[in-house]
């Protein structure tokens, strides 16, 4: 490895991608633009569909009050965190049967009408009030939509830039002087992580300054997990890049495998509730890994350890992928 | 001493294809070495061989007596037939790049001298006309200060003046003691800069010498051309063979035919006489035109 020719290839890319202005400009301007249109499109109280957690429900002891209709009942298992949502409002009552007792946030609406619903179903219930600033959809989303555009710009950004070099003649040209496989990818892949980590910097620094976000967690863990989320999709870029010289398969390809990420990771929705198969496909996605993970750091107020399991398989699938893309890879 | 660059035997297939069919020949150090044929002779294939870029299916290339490996990347430089360069970065920037990749190189201000590069050297490498492109192409391939540079059809898509140009370069280039393998379907390219050549077709080669040693092996004439509408129809005094708008009589003693075509009445305002040329040889070798 040297690092004379690393840093050769890694200036001319730098510059490559900064003087593209329309490139640059879209980057940028395209994450803000979502994530704004949805705080706007999103900014009212919500779907009127109220959310109660029940703790015991394998017991089969059944209230009066499950009854009731338009009210989404979710089964807990974990009562201090559900008391967390509660506080965020992403619950609107937390229930349990056997100890005769419920949790509202004192500032919710939805929980003065669930409060009163229940004590006209069962008796007897010990009532626990709590307070906190609600999450919003854009509280939500925000780490969605950043890891979204960390998945478009690393696919497309590297491994449809792999393919147009190979097709044009330029990674020949490269072949054809002393640089390795390896310095020209770890090149591709410091110059797309650097970028991608100011783009997703600067967009969160920006909306922030407009929606001032809910951020429980650590700043620099929610780096670390973009960091190892970009690593990784740069990764899964360049397998699929590896070895292709058309772009019209390689576009289809990295369609064929961003799209379904978009929708069944998490970016606009939660998988909570949705067709288990559907969740344990999810989890063969990168972009699950790293949305959880953001997510649980800025919502749930998250450290590190809590999400491992998350960073452990991406660091698990970056090696993965890294190691098929450079044993497959090929200049021509 | 071992020659300069020694190939044996090379076999190359391509799905199934010979490519190239056992081909042997040898560089000395400081010739300029051209590889001929028409489309598909197997001459790009070839020449990706020598440079290291594709691996024979048989034979071998040995460079200074050695196989091909580290040593022989840090010295030959190479201008492919095609070749993109990074957007968005200068002539500049584009040599300082590829000054980079090597541990010995030609200083920047005679790279931009000896290639003529110095009124566009800070403009992007997109806007660059044909002509400036191969310069920098050339200039990229001499950027590691090589001891043997190859050139795939570097003239290819130029027009004439861009040409005549891009040969004053090379034979600079040949000047500095440079050993230069070239590819071309121009035989006056070849006749102009190559010291020995190789004539391929279907992967063979077909003939081998210096341009002039094979001229003066194949021919004794010269060829006397005349406007196809002034030569007489049915005229069997003299043989003449048709070549688009003109007839051309291969002659051994031009002052004998330019007599018989005056007896015949023959205008001779349209007469050219002109020597045999490489694409002569070419048809007289395959019977095909060179460019087919």
């Amino acid at each position: 490895m040297s690092f004379r020719r690393f840093l050769a290839i890694l200036g001319a890319r730098n510059k490559e991608f900064w003087r593209d202005r329309a490139a640059l400009a879209w980057n940028f301007i395209f994450p803000i633009m979502v994530i704004g249109g949805f705080a706007v499109a999103f900014s009212g109280d919500g779907p009127d569909l109220y959310k109660v957690g029940i703790t015991d429900a394998e017991s089969g002891q059944k209230l009066h009050f499950q009854a009731t209709r338009y009210i989404q009942f979710i089964p807990i298992t974990d009562i201090p965190a559900a008391i967390t949502k509660v506080e965020r409002h992403q619950l609107d009552m937390l229930v349990s049967p056997s100890r005769h007792q419920f949790w509202i946030n004192e500032t919710s609406p939805a929980g003065y009408l669930l409060e009163r619903l229940l004590k006209g179903s069962d008796e007897g219930f010990k009532r626990e009030a709590v307070t906190g600033a609600g999450i919003r959809y854009v509280d939500w989303l925000i780490s969605g939509i950043l890891a979204m555009n960390l998945m478009f710009s690393a696919l497309f950004g590297v491994g449809f830039v792999i393919v147009r070099y190979r097709k044009n003649g330029m990674l020949k040209r490269l072949k054809a002087t002393p640089v390795t496989a390896f310095e020209f990818i770890a090149a591709q892949v410091v110059s797309r992580m650097w970028l991608l980590l100011s783009v997703s910097v600067l967009v969160f620094i920006c909306t922030d300054l407009f929606l001032d976000f809910r951020m429980y967690g650590s700043y620099l863990d929610l780096l670390i997990v973009f960091a190892l989320g970009a690593i990784c999709l740069i990764s899964l870029g360049l397998l699929i890049a590896a070895r292709l010289a058309s772009e019209e398969l390689a576009g289809g390809l990295l369609n064929a495998i961003s799209w379904p990420m978009m929708f069944l990771s998490g970016v606009w929705f939660s998988l909570e509730g949705v067709n288990p198969w559907l969740q344990k496909l999810a989890q063969l996605f990168p972009l699950t890994h790293v949305i959880n993970g953001a997510r649980a750091i800025m919502i749930d107020g998250a450290g590190l350890m809590d999400i491992l399991p998350n960073l452990i398989t991406l660091v698990v699938m970056t090696a993965v992928f890294l190691v098929i893309g450079a044993y497959t890879f090929r200049w021509e | 001493m071992p020659p300069f660059l020694q190939v044996d035997n090379l076999v190359r297939y391509y799905q199934g294809v010979k490519a190239v069919d056992g081909i042997s020949f040898a560089i000395e150090r400081g010739h300029c070495f051209g590889l001929l044929g028409p489309n598909g002779a197997g001459k790009t294939t070839t020449v990706e061989m020598l440079e290291g870029i594709n691996e024979p299916t048989g034979g071998s290339i040995l460079y200074q007596g050695r196989p091909l490996g580290r040593r022989f990347k840090d010295e030959a430089g190479i201008m492919f037939q095609t070749t993109a360069l990074q957007d968005y970065i200068t002539v500049r920037e584009t040599l300082e790049m590829f000054k980079q990749m090597y541990p010995r190189t030609t200083p920047l201000p005679e790279l931009i001298e000896s290639c003529s590069l110095a009124e566009f050297l800070d403009r992007d490498t997109r806007k660059l006309s044909g002509g400036q492109r191969q310069r920098l192409l050339l200039a990229i391939a001499l950027v590691n200060d090589p001891a043997v540079i190859f050139l795939d059809e570097p003239t290819t898509w130029l027009d004439p003046q861009a040409r005549r140009n891009f040969w004053e370069l090379v034979q600079g280039i040949k000047k500095r003691g440079k050993t230069i393998v070239l590819t071309t379907h121009y035989m006056e390219e070849a006749y102009q800069l190559c010291d020995e050549i190789i004539i391929m077709d279907h992967g063979r080669i077909i003939a081998q010498g210096t341009p002039e040693a094979l001229l003066a092996k194949h021919f004794g004439d010269v060829v006397v051309q005349l406007p196809k509408a002034d030569f007489p129809a049915g005229c069997t005094q003299l043989e003449a063979l048709a070549n688009g708008d003109a007839v051309e009589i291969f002659s051994n003693d031009v002052n004998r035919t330019i007599h018989q075509l005056i007896e015949l009445e023959v205008s001779l305002v349209g007469l050219r006489i002109r020597q045999r040329t490489l694409e002569d040889l070419f048809l007289e070798l395959t019977g095909r035109e060179l460019r087919v």
